[in-house]
């Protein structure tokens, strides 16, 4: 190492004015007949929902590819589909929706199959660094028993990463802290 | 050896120049999640301690978001997306963007938002009595050239009042956002400038424990690339992480 990293920052109150974007949301046209909803709530440790958060979330197509231009497979895998999807508001009350493809598996550790996830980072006033998260799907139970990444984590909390079936796609909700604090990853 | 496994089919081969696992996040250089001088922090971080993971294929691939996001040069020119001119210093602020190797990361979103120079922000949330600008929004975005460079021309941001503590005022700054290439190197972080009375007084700022860290927020005056009669240069080099010692692969 020559540089040392640059450090981190809260990404404070009014990113709304920098960083979200009308489309910013869709990681995939949400006419796309394959495109999946995921809603949820980021909740602080009173409970209380976090309106300034925003969340970032990248994820691998249905055939398990990312649009990564730089290398790994090339060009975009899925014409139209970004793999990449921010929500944050102005004025936000503390939930977020963002739209996807359902990733495939992908390749992890030794080659081993990854279950489907999209990964997740998570900022907002008050957190002064990225906090780093999986999502899974609970509609997966065979792909997840396999996973590797989930098997690092403590089995009683491994729920917390589970997306759950609901109307119109899956929710997703975000516990900062509390018995049901989501797990966070060091990655 | 007579007992070779066959080696798990690759499905990907990356380019030459591209990492295929980063260094891992040093913990002495970012602030904690957890920090009693800023108080929003309190029921906003995480009790449990982080999961520590590999890195797959998911942490060392990443978006490239500048096609959609910046639309041309008035995007880097924060001083010309509206009638008049801004009030404030008129400021060119250029730097690099690299990996802890020194190599520069090209073609990368580079995104910032700021204060106008009464302190205020172009947000519904802002309530500090101060003006807002009606010649500035307060919101660039460029993307990296071949030498990793940004380059955007805005005006000097001003400090502003905030309810942490009695008489809390933070520094003057500039907020950044960095995709970098790989979900691994994302970082938002802030820039300030030199010498600021606000320094010593500010949790944000000084949630930084290593001195030479924090120092590495403070843009520099470049005396050289200050246009006459015209704008200030500053200079703020930014750095992600760089590539790890195995590939992602063999990382278990």
């Amino acid at each position: 190492m020559i540089f040392p990293a640059t450090p981190s920052q809260t990404v404070g109150p009014y990113f709304a004015i920098g960083l979200p974007w009308p489309q910013g949301p869709n990681a995939v046209d949400p006419a796309d007949p394959r495109a999946i909803r995921i809603s949820g709530s980021v909740l602080d440790g009173q409970g209380e929902l976090v309106p300034d958060h925003m969340i970032e979330v990248w994820g691998a197509s249905p055939d398990g590819r990312y649009p990564d231009v730089h290398a790994f497979g090339g060009a975009g895998p899925a014409r139209g589909f970004r793999g990449f999807a921010r929500c944050g508001h102005e004025g936000g009350d503390g939930t977020f929706e963002i739209v996807t493809l359902k990733p495939g598996p992908v390749p992890g550790p030794g080659g081993a199959a990854q279950a489907p996830h999209l990964a997740v980072s998570l900022f907002a006033r008050g957190m002064l660094h990225r906090l780093v998260t999986r999502i899974y799907f609970a509609d997966e139970p065979e792909a997840n028993a396999l996973d590797p990444i989930l098997a690092r984590i403590p089995p009683e909390r491994r729920a917390t990463l589970l997306a759950q079936p609901a109307d119109a796609g899956y929710r997703f909700d975000i516990r900062l802290q509390g018995p049901d604090e989501t797990v966070f990853l060091d990655i | 050896m007579s007992d070779v496994q066959e080696a798990p089919p690759r499905l990907w081969t990356p380019n030459d120049d591209t990492p295929t696992s980063y260094t891992r996040e040093d913990r002495a250089v970012h602030p904690p999640m957890d920090d009693p001088g800023y108080k929003s922090t309190q029921y906003r971080h995480p009790k449990q301690p982080l999961v520590y993971v590999p890195q797959t294929l998911t942490e060392v691939t990443g978006p490239q978001l500048g096609a959609e996001r910046v639309h041309g040069p008035l995007d880097a020119d924060l001083t010309r997306q509206h009638e008049g001119m801004p009030v404030g210093q008129r400021l060119l602020l250029g730097g690099r963007v690299m990996d802890t190797e020194g190599k520069p990361l090209r073609g990368t979103l580079v995104e910032i938002w700021q204060a106008n120079a009464a302190g205020r922000y172009r947000h519904r949330w802002d309530r500090w009595e101060a003006p807002l600008d009606p010649n500035f929004s307060g919101a660039g975005r460029c993307v990296t050239d071949d030498d990793g460079r940004f380059a955007f021309t805005t005006i000097r941001p001003g400090p502003y009042p905030w309810g942490n503590h009695h008489n809390a005022w933070r520094p003057a700054h500039i907020h950044f956002s960095l995709l970098g290439r790989a979900f691994a190197q994302r970082l938002v972080t802030q820039m300030y400038f030199p010498d600021d009375p606000f320094f010593d007084y500010d949790p944000i700022y000084n949630s930084i424990r290593d001195e030479q860290a924090r120092r590495r927020l403070i843009a520099r005056f470049d005396i050289h690339g200050t246009v006459p009669n015209w704008a200030q240069a500053w200079e703020f080099d930014i750095v992600l992480r760089g590539p790890g010692a195995t590939p992602f692969e063999e990382a278990w």
